[in-house]
């Protein structure tokens, strides 16, 4: 049953994803313009650079890159909304702070960060990852606020302790705010560190997206874009909704 | 809290809610006074909203924002508490959430799987609690209380919005984890019938302040508890209701 719907689904993407192949195919046969290339001239470039080996190497940097920020920024983020979350007076305090970072624009604070710690990688890492804490953090706290108090006097009274209450009262009730957090932290981190690298770095998509949009390498763009939302696309189904449906499997 | 001799000594002089909002404070217990025996099966009633649970909760030590003391017959008296929800984690399986409160060295481990035959949740031992009966959700919140052999249990309208025969089930249940392992119990409901065929003892506490109108000793022997005849007249001696 489940799997049915799980293929159904699977059709379904596939299927629409093709349709758009299609309207694009169309669109740039009919415009014939330099600017905008066919999904074939795409795949060839992108064929082209994976035999080169420049595609892997600038998406494997650009791929650790993300997920080193997306590991700060998830730790960090998540310690912080869970303090908020349980502390009245912390969170009045630092609820001022959160909503400064939330609205500080990346570019501030990658130029920042590049301008401070020089431009090397650690500075890239600790720039996504301020960009992505505050949004990781208020996702927390809305799942930190909304704990159960029944459950907690049922740990005092049976005495689990601060360990035991942490990982099989507390964090379990938290699943789906980490879940959601990751979700929307994955595809936001990805981006920034593409700007992050367009600007200071030397490797990476970013900069191979930079270097082409000097030659008006359009299909040249295209075709690490498509690459990395693969990559990330893979991340979701092979990591994410594994570890989703794991935690989520005592659900009716 | 100081050491005596009964199983535990009850002493509220009064316990008040703060204003919240537009509602304001609120005194809900009075004067109430109260020393119970070691291995009673003592039954607190009143009507809805009279502050049972909430002396409950002061027993239990989950609200001690009240005036008076509460005195175990020693320091470390271990307390369960069943509750009126059954309270269990949803992400663990039965026979985790039995296991829980018992450390990992704790003997009592072993004894789980005999308590879950008892309880007649052995086969549902892997299950989680989100898919079983709320009749079997609380036989596994009995389970987890009992398995802790506690000095005081207890418990707070545990049997509540079941179908009958399920409640009567789970009453003779109760009685018989509570005749293998004797232990203090203070058991709130507000079914009258109920209170008589559990308890040795009844306190009824009414009023706007609530505080005990009633202490009354239960005068049935054991055979008679399932003769619903007897449980009747004992009912009609006690409250004068039916």
């Amino acid at each position: 049953m489940l799997e049915t719907l799980a293929n159904k689904r699977a059709v379904w993407s596939l299927g629409s994803l093709i349709v758009l192949l299609i309207f694009w195919h169309v669109a740039a046969e009919l415009l014939q313009h330099r600017h905008l290339p066919t999904p074939v001239a795409v795949f060839e470039t992108f064929l082209r650079e994976v035999r080169s080996g420049d595609l892997i190497y600038h998406v494997w940097v650009t791929l650790i890159r993300v997920v080193i920020s997306f590991i700060v920024a998830m730790l960090i983020g998540s310690a912080i909304g869970l303090v908020m979350g349980r502390m009245e007076t912390v969170n009045r305090f630092f609820d001022s702070w959160l909503i400064f970072f939330l609205n500080l624009p990346a570019l501030v604070i990658i130029v920042l960060c590049y301008v401070w710690f020089g431009l090397n990688d650690m500075a890239a890492i600790i720039a996504v990852a301020i960009n992505k804490i505050p949004n990781v953090a208020v996702t927390v706290r809305e799942g930190a606020r909304a704990l159960s108090r029944d459950l907690t006097e049922m740990a005092e009274i049976y005495s689990f302790g601060r360990t035991k209450t942490l990982r099989h009262v507390i964090l379990p009730q938290m699943a789906p705010f980490f879940a959601a957090a990751a979700r929307t932290g994955l595809s936001l981190i990805w981006k920034i560190v593409l700007v992050v690298e367009l600007f200071g770095l030397s490797a990476g998509v970013g900069v191979r997206i930079n270097e082409a949009y000097h030659l008006f390498d359009v299909p040249m763009i295209l075709a690490y874009a498509i690459a990395f939302i693969v990559v990330v696309q893979l991340i979701e189904m092979f990591v994410l909704q594994p570890i989703e449906a794991r935690v989520n499997r005592w659900r009716r | 809290m100081a050491q005596v001799s009964t199983a535990l000594e009850v002493e509220v002089l009064s316990k008040t809610f703060p204003a919240v909002a537009k509602r304001s404070a609120n005194r809900v217990l009075e004067n109430i006074k109260l020393a119970i025996e070691p291995e009673s099966f003592v039954v607190l009633t009143g009507p809805s909203g009279c502050g049972k649970s909430t002396l409950l909760n002061i027993i239990a030590g989950l609200d001690d924002d009240f005036d008076g003391e509460v005195r175990f017959q020693s320091l470390d008296a271990r307390r369960a508490y069943i509750f009126q929800s059954p309270r269990l984690l949803p992400w663990r399986t039965i026979e985790e959430n039995i296991l829980l409160p018992l450390k990992d060295d704790d003997p009592r481990r072993a004894k789980v799987p005999a308590m879950l035959e008892r309880v007649g949740l052995a086969e549902a031992a892997d299950a989680y609690p989100e898919r079983v009966s709320l009749g079997m959700q609380r036989r596994a919140s009995l389970a987890r209380g009992f398995i802790l052999e506690p000095d005081i249990l207890l418990m707070d309208e545990p049997f509540v919005s079941l179908d009958d025969p399920t409640a009567q089930d789970l009453r003779k249940l109760l009685i018989d984890l509570y005749k293998r392992r004797p232990t203090t119990i203070l058991f709130v409901t507000h079914d009258r019938s109920e209170a008589v065929m559990l308890g040795t003892r009844i306190l009824r506490l009414d009023g706007g302040s609530a505080t005990i109108v009633q202490d009354e000793v239960v005068q049935l022997r054991s055979q008679d508890r399932s003769d619903p005849g007897k449980v009747r007249a004992e009912r009609a001696r006690i409250f004068a209701d039916v």
